[in-house]
């Protein structure tokens, strides 16, 4: 228990101070494979100090959903770090939200952005709300239908009990609904987290935006808790991915300090890489066009059909 | 007479009581009086239920009330859950009604109904026979119609909706009245203690199940019965539509879990799957006309037809799994339905509610022509802001726990329950996923484009806050959806109770904060979601005041790109909002647009003006039902032959007709 | 496969970090501390000094990599990079976006134009200098500048 406590400690702090470097690697990454030096691991963070220095500015017009929404993105994501098994599988909080209600927290964030956007009035702001709530409408139903695909095998859609599951019979990945799982739920980590090919993250055109549009307004701190949760939710994921895909060095029941402490390293390790990967990835793509895009949160959705029927009829 | 029974026949009483003070009071305390005294009436009729909910069950007999049979009455916890149900709802909804029913509604008549109405929707579900029920539904049905039709001068929109509303709901009718007559004559008696002694014939039983299935679902707006709720939502008074959103709907899952498990004792595996496979359809086809749909009304009125949806899969999976022999399970998911019941009465009568403070102060319901509300009405806006987040089944709303317990209730489902369970349960988690994530972007838009921002019309600019009576039945309800989303560990296991008349004697979940399902493993804790969600919050308030520079909040424009003021004529409207979702459910939809471009007169390649027109119609009237009515029109004007106006060819009719009779009868005989 | 590859032969493009040209950073560059996101604003220019943005911003200069990035909104951006002659078209235009900007703000004049109009000086729908509009902090002269000075001058406010 005090070690699972610990445990959930540890990886709330490090999504918290780590996410923004994770964001730094992965632009690293990609400026290096683009021939450029790029400007360090850290600079994410010189930016959030920054924008923390800044003046907040209330624009005309905008009222408490406005100034409410990056408290609550950054809340939500704050109470997801906590709740998903990261770091540990025996979290005491692990009985106060299930995959269901973590799916459910992080969509809470989008809509809370959404509605900020939408507060503005501003043609960007609703344009880029309309496109992330539409691409939120296919993704929250991909999520939900590929946590089912994974609980069957263990019959519980708590998260501690999947990765356990998982920790017990790593083999069971192999499996055709795993894989078909993985895949779908990394289209939608692709397309939550507003990577490309779904959106770009570095765009400077308005009507390309999805994720950017929605925060055109936003100043100084507020900036820096959109930013820094977006930050937060990627690396969220990623780290949910390594977990129920291949969850290798997490602590489980019985574990010591010193097992909790070597698994926020692996923890670490394991996120990077895949941040890189996906850095990567982006490298070789063009972003879709918007309008392509449900088509490929469809085939992600289908794929989470799939993973549900092949996890009855081939297990 | 018991607690349960007092408490009852006192509700009934007050709606009389309403029901004279509306038809005798002068003018003035009107209003008032009937206001109170339906608040009244809905207070006793849910004290009532929860009463009953806690076991205490009540049965009367009254032979002289009507001929031959006399009407029956019983409370069980089952109907004691639709009772609380349809008395709370009537509370706020008669607060509500006090300041909203000032622009025009307070006549007599009007007033007079509207205690009936809610009377009729306490009677149907504490009926105990079959006369008993199918006086009540009428009873229901007709009042419900003539509230309906309040402001047919107003435009002829209502009197259409009305005549919808009117054949549907008359065709329902006659569907129950065939299977319960038919239900009655095989079990021989009325009574339902002697229905759920009959041990009828297995194909009796179907039939009885599909008429009475087709009468329900119609009442609860299932699809394709859906189409007179859409129509009949928006143009009946908003309080109106609160009563018949969150209250009067719920009949037709009442008479689902009534009929089908505890009258029929469940039945074969294929009627709930068929329950089930509407009851998703609905779900989907409701929640993605409501995102296209730019009326705050239709757009409640379709998110209705979504939630009932949710409800029938609640019940037809709670039937299935019953017939498949899973009984843990079929406990679970009817607990899931009967929450998701209570939990859509409680951020429905908000929604509504508050919907009719806009329409009170706007006199607009075109999501396209609202905005800026939030400033000038800062409460309405709050409390449409609570329904909303409750509606779109997040935490920390209320309906994310009953589609949660529901979401478990499929899951667990598949591995036990054969080929037919391994294939429609993962479907229906899928449909229900799918219409989860479009409540969240249907929610979104009608709070966002509808109260945020600025306003895009004079009417919502000149939007004052509601009278207090208005916000005070409103945040009622809001008061309700607030217990239900922190407290479910108390209301489950209250709803257990309701579910053990049909499934005896099973709980359904355990714990005091944390949500344990028994008998399957799965937890989730609502109220400490609420919590984190607040400390977390508060950490990063914290946070951003310790670590940002304190330089204070500077007001500057809206960043425009250096151009001229934005005018509210470039912000998003609720059609451009959903724009990308109707592309992509295209096919679905079938949205109908044209161009129609005016040249000048000089030449053809200069264009004077052009107008663009875009509407996404209901496919399944546009297709199943335009086609119906068109034939019984040809019908009806071929029949016109026969009718010449002579008196002497109607004799010969009636001279014809009867000696075909007496012909069949001596051939027959 | 092929971009791949071709990754790999290119290798680094970067040319190695010059060494920082000395002059004074203005002062409020140093609550920046390492990082300022600069918006682009083209307020007439010919097209010429955007060139050289992009190829400062490109990666044989990569000015990225001292810690400047361009963005796509005032409201998130340190310094507004303004080029060209301020026409009339563009003169309110600039000021809002130089309103838009939160404190502590910077405005980078770039090109000879920003600076004083330069070949445009004079012309009719021309309203003047960026400094006649709005507060210069740094100005890059050159028509257009090279990229070298600008990235000179993007790390004098970055202090990188
Ligand atoms: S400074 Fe030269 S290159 Fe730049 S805008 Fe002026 S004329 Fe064009």
């Amino acid at each position: 228990m005090v070690t699972g406590a610990l445990g959930t400690g540890l990886q709330v702090i490090a999504v918290a101070l780590g996410s923004p470097l994770l964001v730094g690697v992965m632009r690293q990454v990609r400026a290096r494979l683009e021939g450029r030096a790029g400007p360090g691991i850290g600079q994410p963070w010189r930016d959030l100090r920054k924008l923390l220095r800044k003046e907040p500015i209330a624009a005309h017009g905008t009222g408490w959903p406005f100034r409410a929404a990056p408290l609550l993105v950054a809340g939500t994501a704050l109470v997801v770090a906590a709740v998903v098994p990261l770091v540990t599988t025996v979290s005491p909080l692990d009985g106060v939200a299930d995959l269901f209600a973590v799916t459910a927290l992080l969509a809470l964030g989008s809509v809370a952005l959404a509605l900020g956007a939408l507060d503005t009035g501003t043609a960007f702001g609703g344009m880029g709300a309309s496109r992330e709530m539409a691409v939120l409408a296919l993704v929250e139903p991909t999520i939900l239908v590929s946590v089912f695909a994974l609980s069957i095998r263990v019959g519980s859609t708590s998260l501690g009990q999947i990765v356990t599951a998982t920790v017990e019979d790593p083999l069971a990945v192999v499996s055709p609904a795993s894989v078909l799982a993985a895949v779908a739920l990394a289209i939608v980590t692709i397309a939550e987290t507003g990577r490309i090919p779904v959106d770009n993250p570095a765009t400077h055109l308005e009507l390309t935006m999805i994720h950017e549009a929605m925060v055109l307004e936003y100043a100084g701190p507020d900036l820096a808790l959109v930013e820094w949760a977006s930050a937060m939710r990627l690396s969220i994921f990623l780290g949910l991915l390594s977990s129920l895909f291949f969850p290798v060095g997490i602590a489980t029941a019985g574990a010591g300090v010193l097992a909790v402490l070597l698994s926020v390293l692996v923890l670490v390790g394991k996120v990077a890489i895949l941040g890189v990967l996906l850095a990567a990835g982006e490298v070789f793509m063009a972003k879709l066009r918007l309008f392509r895009v449900p088509e490929l949160l469809a085939g992600s959705f289908l794929l989470a059909l799939l993973a549900v029927a092949a996890s009855f009829f081939l297990a | 007479m018991n607690l349960v029974g007092t408490l009852f026949v006192a509700s009934l009483s007050c709606c009389a009581l309403a029901a004279a003070a509306a038809l005798t009071a002068p003018a003035k305390a009107r209003l008032w009086l009937a206001g109170l005294c339906t608040a009244a009436a809905g207070a006793c009729g849910a004290a009532a239920g929860v009463a009953a909910l806690a076991g205490q069950s009540w049965s009367a007999w009254l032979p002289g009330l009507l001929p031959l049979a006399g009407a029956r009455l019983a409370l069980d916890p089952l109907s004691g859950a639709f009772v609380v149900v349809t008395g709370t709802v009537a509370v706020c909804a008669a607060i509500h009604g006090i300041g909203y029913c000032r622009h025009g509604l307070d006549g007599r008549v009007f007033q007079a109904v509207l205690p009936v109405f809610v009377a009729s929707m306490l009677l149907v579900p504490a009926a105990a026979s079959v006369s008993t029920f199918l006086l009540a539904w009428e009873l229901m049905a007709v009042s419900s119609l003539l509230l309906v039709l309040a402001e047919h001068r107003r435009n002829t929109s209502v009197r259409r909706a009305g005549l919808w509303y009117a054949v549907m709901t008359h065709l329902g009718l006659v569907a129950i009245l065939v299977g319960l007559v038919a239900f009655a004559a095989g079990a021989g008696g009325e009574s339902f203690a002697q229905l759920r002694e009959a041990g009828l014939p297995p194909a009796v039983k179907t039939v009885v199940f599909l008429t009475t299935l087709a009468g329900f679902a119609s009442k609860a707006g299932i699809v394709p019965l859906h189409v007179w709720l859409p129509r009949a939502h928006p143009e009946a008074p908003s309080h109106v539509s609160a009563l018949m959103s969150a209250a009067m709907v719920n009949m037709g899952a009442y008479g689902v879990v009534r009929v089908g498990l505890d009258l029929l004792h469940g039945g074969p595996a294929w009627w709930w799957l068929l329950v089930l496979a509407a009851g998703a359809v609905s779900a989907l086809y409701g929640i993605l006309q409501a995102a296209v749909s730019s009326d705050l009304k239709r757009l409640l009125g379709y998110s209705t037809t979504e939630n009932l949806g949710l409800v029938m899969v609640g019940v037809g999976a709670a039937g299935f799994l019953a017939a498949t022999g899973i009984p843990v399970l079929a406990t679970l998911a009817l607990a899931a339905a009967l929450l998701h019941v209570v939990n859509h009465a409680a951020f429905k009568t908000t929604l509504f509610l508050s919907a009719g403070s806009v329409l009170y102060a706007t006199g607009v319901r075109d999501l396209d022509a609202l905005g800026g509300l939030r400033d000038r009405m800062p409460y309405t806006t709050a409390l449409f802001a609570a329904g909303a987040l409750c509606a779109s089944a997040l935490p920390p709303g209320n309906a994310f726990v009953s589609e949660w317990l529901l979401l478990q209730s499929l899951i667990h489902a598949v591995p036990g329950s054969g080929v037919a369970g391994a294939v429609t349960m993962p479907l229906a988690v899928g449909m229900i996923a799918l219409s989860a994530g479009l409540a969240v972007a249907t929610f979104v838009k009608a709070f966002g484009v509808g109260f945020l921002a600025r306003p895009r019309s004079a009417e919502a600019g000149r939007a004052e806050e509601v009278p207090p009576v208005m916000l005070g039945g409103t945040a009622l309800a809001v008061a309700c959806c607030v217990a239900l989303a922190v407290a479910p560990t108390v209301v489950v296991p209250a709803l257990g109770r309701a579910v053990a008349v049909v499934f005896p004697g099973r709980d359904v979940v355990s714990g005091e904060l944390t949500l344990r399902l028994a008998g399957v493993s799965g937890v989730v804790s609502p109220l400490l979601i609420a919590v984190a969600l607040l400390v977390s919050v508060m950490a990063v308030l914290v946070l951003v005041r310790v670590a940002a520079t304190r330089r204070a909040r500077r007001a500057a424009r809206l960043w425009d790109c250096g151009a001229g003021p934005m005018s509210a004529r470039m912000e998003y409207t609720a059609t451009s909002f959903a724009e990308p979702l109707q592309r992509v459910f295209d096919n679905v939809l079938a949205p109908e647009s044209d161009v129609d471009v005016t040249p000048m007169k000089e030449s053809a390649y200069l264009v004077e003006r052009v107008r663009f027109h875009a509407r996404v119609p209901d496919r399944i009237e546009h297709r199943l039902y335009d086609p119906l009515i068109a034939a019984a029109a040809a019908v009806g004007r071929r029949a016109r032959v026969l009718a010449t106006g002579s008196v002497h060819r109607y004799l010969g009719y009636g001279f014809w007709a009867l000696a075909g009779a007496l012909v069949v009868l001596v051939v027959l005989w | 496969m092929g971009l791949w590859r071709k990754i790999m032969r290119t290798g680094r493009v970067a040319e190695p970090a010059p060494a920082r040209v000395p002059g004074e950073a203005p002062s409020k560059a140093a609550e920046l501390a390492g990082s300022v996101q600069i918006r682009h604003v083209d307020a007439g220019s010919c097209n010429g000094c955007e060139v050289e943005i992009s190829s400062a911003f490109g990666p044989v200069y990569d000015a990225e990599r001292y810690g400047a990035r361009m963005v796509a909104s005032p409201r998130h951006a340190d310094a507004l990079l303004v080029t060209g002659p301020v026409t009339r078209n563009m003169e309110m235009a600039l000021r809002r976006a130089y309103d838009a900007v939160p404190e502590p703000r910077l405005v980078i004049a770039l090109g000879d134009c920003a600076r004083d109009c330069g070949v445009f000086a004079g012309a009719y729908g021309v309203a003047g200098a960026v400094s006649d509009v709005v507060p210069v902090d740094v100005e890059v002269p050159g028509c257009p500048p090279e990229p070298e000075a600008i990235v000179a001058a993007v790390r004098r406010l970055t202090g990188r």
